[in-house]
C-alpha cells in the first residue's frame, strides 16, 4: 500500500515536471526567393541546436518557423503572426538587416525580445531595447580585413556596392570608413542594384583607374557575378578583391569558381576552426544535413543556445524577463566566448579570422 | 575606355533585345501580354543546364532547350488562355491570369529545385576573352549578338516570305476574319506560343551562359527590362524591341561609365518615359506582323 502511494506521488511529481509547457519561440528567415540560401542555413543551425536542447535538460522550446521571403513586408507579417497567433516569448531573425529595420519596430513595440543572427548593418540595435544581435557588426570585422590588405602593400582602392539594400549600403559605409582610416586612397565609388547581372560599365571604369584593390559590399550572388565579370574584362591577380560580410559564404566558390580566387574576407567564424566545440558542431551538422555549415548556421546555432540559457535564467516564459536574462548572457559557443554589450551588440571581435578564396573554397589567409 | 564601354552597352542591349523578341511576337500576334514568358526563359536555361550536365554539347543543348521550352509554352498557354480567349476577356484579365500563373511557376520551381544559383558546367563555352583591338568580349557575348541577328532575320523571313507567316499575319490583323476564312486559328495561336516560348528558351540559355547565373527567378529579374523594352519599342514590333533593347543597354552603360553608376537606371528610364511621352505607341507603334 505504502509502495502504491509512493508510486502515485512519483507519478504526480513527474507529471508536474513534464507539464512545464515548452516556451514558444519564433524564427523568421528567408526560405523562398533568391536569398533563401541564408535562411535555409539559419534554420538548419537553429534546428540542430534545438535537437540538442531537447536531448539535454534545459527548458524546452516550441519553435515556429516563418518565411519572410526576403522582403520587409514578409518579415513584418511573419512577426505579426508569431506574436499574435503563436504568442511567442522571443523571436530569432530576421535574416537581412533590411528586414530587421522593418520588423524590429513591430517586435520592439510589442515587447518581444528579437535576436538577429545575421543582421550586421549599423544601427540595428538602435531600433529599441528589445532588439539584440549575435552577428558581429561589419564595423568590427571590416577593419581587420582592411588592415590585412594594407599589410599586403595595398595603397589605392576602388569601392563597389549594391545601393538598394541596407546591408550592402551599410557594409559599404563601413568599408569606406575603414579604408580611409587605414590611409588608403579611394579612387572611385561605383554602385549597382542587387538584382543586376551586368556590371561591365562599372568594372571597365574601375579597371581604367588601376587600383591595387577593389572592395565589394553586396550579397553573395552579385559578388559572384562581379568577380566572374572581372575575369572577362581582364582583371588579373595583381588586383586584390576584398569582400564584405556577404562574400563570406561557401556559395561564392560554388558560383564564381576560380574567378573568386584571391578574394579576402573577414569572418567571425570558420568551418575549420580547430576548437573541439566547433568540430563537434560541424560533425553534428554534417551528419544531420549532409553538408558543412556556414557562418549563418553557426550564428543561428549559438543564438538558439544563448536564448535557451536566457529562458532558463529568466525562469519564466515572460518576454520581459527573457530580455533581462539575455543581457546577462555569458555563453561559450562555436563562435567563441559571447556576451552582449549594454547596447545588446556582441561585446568582442577577438574571434575574427581573415579568409582567402583558393580553388573555389575558403582557407585561412596568410 | 570608350570603345570597351560601347561594346559593353551593345552587348548588354543585345541581351535585352534577345529577351524581348519572343515577348513582343506573342503580343503582336495574339494581343496578349503574357507574363508567363519569363518562366519559359528560366525553363530554357534549366533544360540546357541539365542537358550539358548530362554531357550534351551546347550545339545540341541550345536547340533542344528552345524546343522544350516552346512545347511547354504551348501547353501552359492552352491551359491558361483558351478559356479567356473564348470568353473574349479584356487585356487586364490576361495580365492578371498570367501574372498569377508565372509567380506560382517560379515559386513551384524554387520549391522543387531550390533557389540556388547554378552555372553551366565550366568549358560549355570557351570562357577566355577574345581581343578585338582595344575591346575584350567573350564567346558567349558574341553568340548572343549573333543569335539576335539570326533570329530576327529568321523571324522576318518566316512572317513575310512563307504561307505560314501570311497566316500568322492574318491572325494578327483580324482573328475573326481569319477564322471565317477557314483558318485553323487555334492551331496558329499554338504555333505562335511555341515560337515565342522557344525564343524565350533560347534567350534563357544564352543569357544564362553569359551571366553565369541560372536560378528559378532569373526570368523575373529580366522581366522588368524586357517589359520596358517591348513597350518602348512599340508592343508587337520586332524591330522596335531590338532597337529599344540596344538603346537601353547603351544608355545604361554610358551613364554608369561617365556620369554615375547610381544614376544608371534613373537616366535610362527617364529617357524611356520621354520616348513614351512623345510617342505613346512606342518607337514602332504598330505590330510588324500586322504592318507587313
Amino acid at each position: 500500500m505504502r509502495f502504491l502511494v509512493m508510486l502515485a506521488a512519483c507519478l504526480v511529481l513527474s507529471t508536474a515536471a513534464g507539464a512545464a509547457e515548452p516556451v514558444p519561440v519564433g524564427l523568421v528567415a528567408i526560405l523562398s526567393g533568391p536569398n533563401a540560401a541564408y535562411g535555409t542555413a539559419i534554420r538548419a543551425g537553429a534546428e540542430l541546436a534545438l535537437a540538442e536542447i531537447d536531448a539535454g535538460g534545459g527548458p524546452k522550446i516550441a519553435l515556429t518557423v516563418e518565411d519572410s521571403g526576403g522582403t520587409k513586408d514578409g518579415a513584418i507579417n511573419a512577426a505579426r503572426k508569431l506574436i499574435g497567433r503563436d504568442h511567442v516569448a522571443a523571436i530569432i531573425g530576421p535574416t537581412l538587416s533590411n528586414e530587421m529595420f522593418a520588423m524590429g519596430p513591430v517586435a520592439n513595440g510589442r515587447g518581444v525580445p528579437t535576436i538577429g543572427t545575421s543582421t550586421t548593418a549599423a544601427g540595428i540595435t538602435d531600433i529599441g531595447p528589445f532588439i539584440f544581435r549575435t552577428a558581429l557588426p561589419e564595423a568590427d570585422v571590416i577593419p581587420v580585413t582592411m588592415a590585412r590588405a594594407v599589410a599586403r602593400g595595398v595603397k589605392t582602392i576602388a569601392l563597389l556596392y549594391a545601393s538598394d539594400d541596407a546591408f550592402s549600403k551599410s557594409g559599404f559605409d563601413t568599408m569606406r570608413a575603414a579604408a580611409e582610416q587605414a590611409g588608403l586612397k579611394i579612387l572611385t565609388v561605383e554602385s549597382f542594384a542587387s538584382k543586376d547581372t551586368d556590371f561591365s560599365a562599372q568594372l571597365t571604369k574601375i579597371k581604367a583607374l588601376q587600383p591595387d584593390a577593389v572592395g565589394i559590399s553586396a550579397l553573395v550572388e552579385p559578388v559572384s557575378g562581379v568577380l566572374l565579370q572581372t575575369r572577362q574584362l581582364g582583371f588579373g591577380p595583381q588586383t586584390l578583391f576584398i569582400g564584405g560580410n556577404g562574400a563570406n559564404s561557401p556559395r561564392l566558390g560554388q558560383i564564381a569558381g576560380a574567378a573568386a580566387d584571391g578574394l579576402i574576407v573577414g569572418s567571425p567564424w570558420f568551418v575549420a576552426k580547430p576548437d573541439p566545440l566547433n568540430q563537434a558542431f560541424v560533425a553534428a551538422f554534417h551528419a544531420r544535413t549532409g553538408h558543412d555549415p556556414d557562418q549563418f548556421a553557426a550564428q543561428a546555432y549559438d543564438t538558439m543556445k544563448i536564448l535557451d540559457e536566457a529562458i532558463a535564467r529568466a525562469g519564466s516564459a515572460s518576454p520581459g524577463a527573457i530580455r533581462d536574462a539575455l543581457l546577462r548572457t555569458d555563453h561559450h559557443g562555436v563562435m567563441g566566448p559571447f556576451r552582449f554589450t549594454d547596447h545588446r551588440d556582441p561585446a568582442s571581435a577577438e574571434g575574427v579570422v581573415v579568409l582567402e578564396m583558393h580553388g573555389g573554397a575558403f582557407r585561412v589567409a596568410e | 575606355m570608350l570603345p570597351q564601354q560601347l561594346a559593353n552597352g551593345l552587348l548588354l542591349g543585345a541581351t535585352y533585345a534577345l529577351f524581348a523578341l519572343g515577348f513582343t511576337l506573342m503580343f503582336g500576334v495574339l494581343r496578349v501580354i503574357n507574363l508567363t514568358y519569363g518562366f519559359y526563359f528560366t525553363l530554357g536555361a534549366f533544360l540546357a543546364l541539365w542537358l550539358t550536365r548530362a554531357g550534351v554539347g551546347l550545339v545540341l543543348a541550345l536547340p533542344a532547350a528552345a524546343v522544350g521550352s516552346g512545347l511547354v509554352a504551348v501547353g501552359i498557354d492552352a491551359l491558361l488562355l483558351t478559356r479567356l480567349r473564348r470568353a473574349r476577356a479584356d487585356e487586364l484579365s490576361y495580365l492578371m491570369v498570367t501574372l498569377g500563373a508565372v509567380l506560382a511557376l517560379y515559386a513551384g520551381m524554387a520549391a522543387l529545385l531550390g533557389p540556388d544559383i547554378r552555372r553551366l558546367p565550366p568549358g560549355t563555352i570557351d570562357e577566355a576573352a577574345i581581343l578585338l583591338g582595344p575591346i575584350r568580349v567573350t564567346a558567349a557575348q558574341l553568340l548572343i549578338l549573333g543569335a539576335c541577328a539570326v533570329l530576327v532575320a529568321a523571324l522576318a523571313a518566316l512572317l513575310r516570305a512563307t504561307r505560314l507567316g501570311l497566316g500568322i499575319r492574318a491572325l494578327a490583323e483580324n482573328p475573326d476574319a481569319a477564322a471565317l476564312m477557314g483558318m485553323a486559328t487555334g492551331r496558329m495561336a499554338a504555333l505562335v506560343s511555341f515560337l515565342s516560348g522557344a525564343l524565350a528558351g533560347a534567350a534563357g540559355v544564352l543569357i544564362g551562359l553569359n551571366f553565369n547565373a541560372i536560378h528559378p527567378y532569373m526570368g523575373e529579374s529580366m522581366m522588368l527590362r524586357g517589359f520596358v523594352v517591348v513597350i518602348a519599342g512599340g508592343l508587337g514590333s520586332v524591330a522596335g524591341a531590338i532597337i529599344a533593347g540596344l538603346l537601353l543597354g547603351i544608355i545604361e552603360v554610358l551613364t554608369a561609365g561617365y556620369l554615375s553608376s547610381g544614376l544608371k537606371e534613373a537616366v535610362a528610364f527617364a529617357i524611356l518615359v520621354l520616348v513614351l511621352w512623345t510617342r505613346p505607341q512606342g518607337l514602332f507603334g504598330r505590330s510588324a506582323a500586322v504592318r507587313a
